[in-house]
């Protein structure tokens, strides 16, 4: 399996404060990275880095070979084969749900109207949401709205999905129409890499779990190793925080 | 949905209709106090300033009715003007108003300069009075005597005033771009689209929509104050009346330029109103989801 993205001491800062540290890490191709790690330690950042929409301090990133931290590369370009989803779900509000899906095939990819409305349709009627393919996003619920978030970052499809805490905006109930989704994404081979908290989750599809605290990856390993079976004191200590929380 | 079995056999409980009885009772006695009280103001309003001393001279030279028939057509054909003037220049202030905004919210180092031009356009034309505008175009163009330039005073006119309204209506814009939320223009960008796909399909579209109301405000703002450029002499609904009143020194036709313009301007304010509430209302109805 290739390494779709190699990230290599990367270094990043907000106003002095330090919010990676030299953080290298590597994603295979059909694996799902998963970042766990309390509040403010680094997750969101890191998935922003990847996506280029901060730019890192030190450090190099690698898209499939190729260095996309380098400051001469086209950004949209690299964008372009990146999906990302965000905690907010960030729908526009002004288009309808297959508006919101197809216009970046349409304007990015030069894909022909007709046929990337075919290709929403599809993604749609896979998802369940095919009825809802002209409403505007405000009269979906939380859940059928990341659903399609999810579906309009899939439409391009990209080699990689970045998931920022998708279901933390939602509520308990509809977190787990949203996670099937995932679900089934890692069944088809998507790459990933996720931010979450949902503990449970993250056992079921990770091939690896890395630990942030403080702009580092402190553990890193199999679900099976770092979820029951954590050695640092700090991911020991940050699970039983979750444990009695009640999210594991 | 809600006509379900049990809501077709549903029928109101006996103190459900005393309620409502107790509340009719009440808005008939709000009613009746609202029509004893606007009765009693605007009787005394009347009687006041019917019996005052100098009513009959005002009445005469106000309010003559013959004459403001008379002279009705002639401000009707100036009022033509100031329509056309605010529909002409609505276009062009659209136009400038717009090009400013996007080159005041653009990143792009390559229009540094033209930003830098932007903003001191804005700060230029929004800090002067309009009317301190019209007489410097009016009457400083035509001092040039550059050849090719006009000297006509309606196009003078609509230049000084679509010089200032698109100061005012960019920022109008500018303010609408602003107010949308970094997170879509991050969604925008993570999907791949450049900033300026960004800007024209995300941003633009939502910032354009937020800022209607203020806009027809705008709008009607022009419409009146296109009437200042009567001072260059442009033959508008004011200059008009005031031909006709300093020839006979009776004001009615004043009176009958300001009652055309608040014809249209106040069923455009009503309408207005309500296409505020009415999206108000809607961001409410978005932000309870
Ligand atoms: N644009 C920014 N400007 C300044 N500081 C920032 C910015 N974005 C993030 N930070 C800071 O960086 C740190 C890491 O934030 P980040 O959002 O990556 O954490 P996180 O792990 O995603 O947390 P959470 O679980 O709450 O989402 C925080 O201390 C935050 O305040
Ligand atoms: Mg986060």
């Amino acid at each position: 399996m290739s390494n779709v993205l190699e990230l290599v001491n990367v270094r990043k800062s907000f106003d002095n404060e330090l919010v990676l540290n030299d953080l290298s890490l590597t994603v295979k191709e059909h694996t799902a990275t998963v970042l766990i790690g309390a509040s403010g330690s680094g997750k969101s950042t890191l998935l922003r880095c990847i996506n280029l929409l901060e730019t890192i301090d030190d450090g190099q990133i690698f898209l499939d070979g190729q260095e996309i931290s380098d400051p001469l590369i086209s950004v949209d370009e690299v964008r372009r084969r990146l999906g990302m989803v965000f905690q907010s779900f960030n729908l526009f509000p002004h288009k309808t749900v297959l508006e919101n899906i197809t216009l970046s095939p349409i304007k990015v990819h030069g894909i022909a109207p007709d046929q990337a409305r075919d290709q929403a349709m599809v993604l749609l009627k896979r998802f369940d949401l095919a009825d809802k393919a002209d409403q505007y996003p405000d009269r979906l619920s939380g859940g059928q709205q990341q659903r399609v978030a999810i579906i309009r970052s899939l439409a391009v499809n990209p080699r990689v999905l970045l998931l920022d805490e998708i279901t933390s905006a939602l509520d308990p109930v509809l977190v787990n129409e949203v996670l099937s989704i995932v679900r089934d994404l890692k069944h088809d081979g998507m790459t990933m890499v996720l931010a979450t908290h949902e503990m449970g989750f993250a056992t079921q599809v990770a091939d690896e779990v890395c630990f942030l605290e403080s702009g580092m990856i402190l553990e890193r390993g199999s679900a099976e190793q770092v979820l029951k079976n954590p050695q640092n004191a700090k991911t020991k200590d940050f699970l039983k925080r979750v444990h009695e929380a009640g999210r594991l | 949905m809600l006509n379900g079995p049990d809501q077709q056999a549903w029928s109101p409980s006996s103190r459900e209709l005393e309620r409502r009885n107790a509340r009719r009772q009440i808005s008939r006695k709000q009613i009746t106090i609202a029509g004893i009280s606007s009765v009693l103001v605007l009787g005394a309003l009347y009687t006041l300033i019917i019996t005052s001393p100098g009513w009959q001279v005002v009445k005469d030279t106000f309010f003559d009715l013959d004459y403001g028939r008379e002279v009705l057509p002639t401000v009707l054909r100036g009022l033509v003007v100031n329509i056309q003037l605010s529909f002409i220049g609505g276009f062009f202030i659209a136009v400038i108003a717009l090009s400013l905004a996007l080159i005041r919210t653009t990143k792009s180092a390559a229009l540094t300069p033209f930003r830098f031009l932007a903003t001191a356009y804005v700060d230029i034309f929004r800090g002067a009075p309009l009317l301190l505008i019209i007489l410097l175009v009016g009457f400083g163009v035509p001092a040039l005597r550059v050849a090719g330039l006009t000297s006509n005073v309606i196009v003078l006119g609509t230049v000084a005033v679509v010089l200032t309204y698109s100061a005012y209506v960019a920022e109008v814009i500018r303010s609408g771009i602003m107010s949308i939320h970094p997170s879509q223009r991050a969604a925008a960008r993570s999907l791949g689209l450049t900033s300026g796909q960004t800007m024209r399909f995300v941003v633009l579209p939502q910032a354009i929509k937020r800022v209607i109301p203020p806009l027809l405000n705008d709008f009607v703002s022009l419409l009146k104050d296109t009437g200042l450029v009567s001072i260059l002499g442009v033959t508008d609904a004011v200059r008009a009346a005031q031909i006709n009143a300093s020839r006979t020194f009776n004001y009615t036709p004043y009176v009958v330029s300001a009652i055309l313009f608040l014809l249209i301007t106040i069923p455009l304010t009503r309408y207005i109103d309500r296409v505020i509430r009415r999206s108000s209302a809607k961001q409410n109805s978005e932000g309870a989801i």
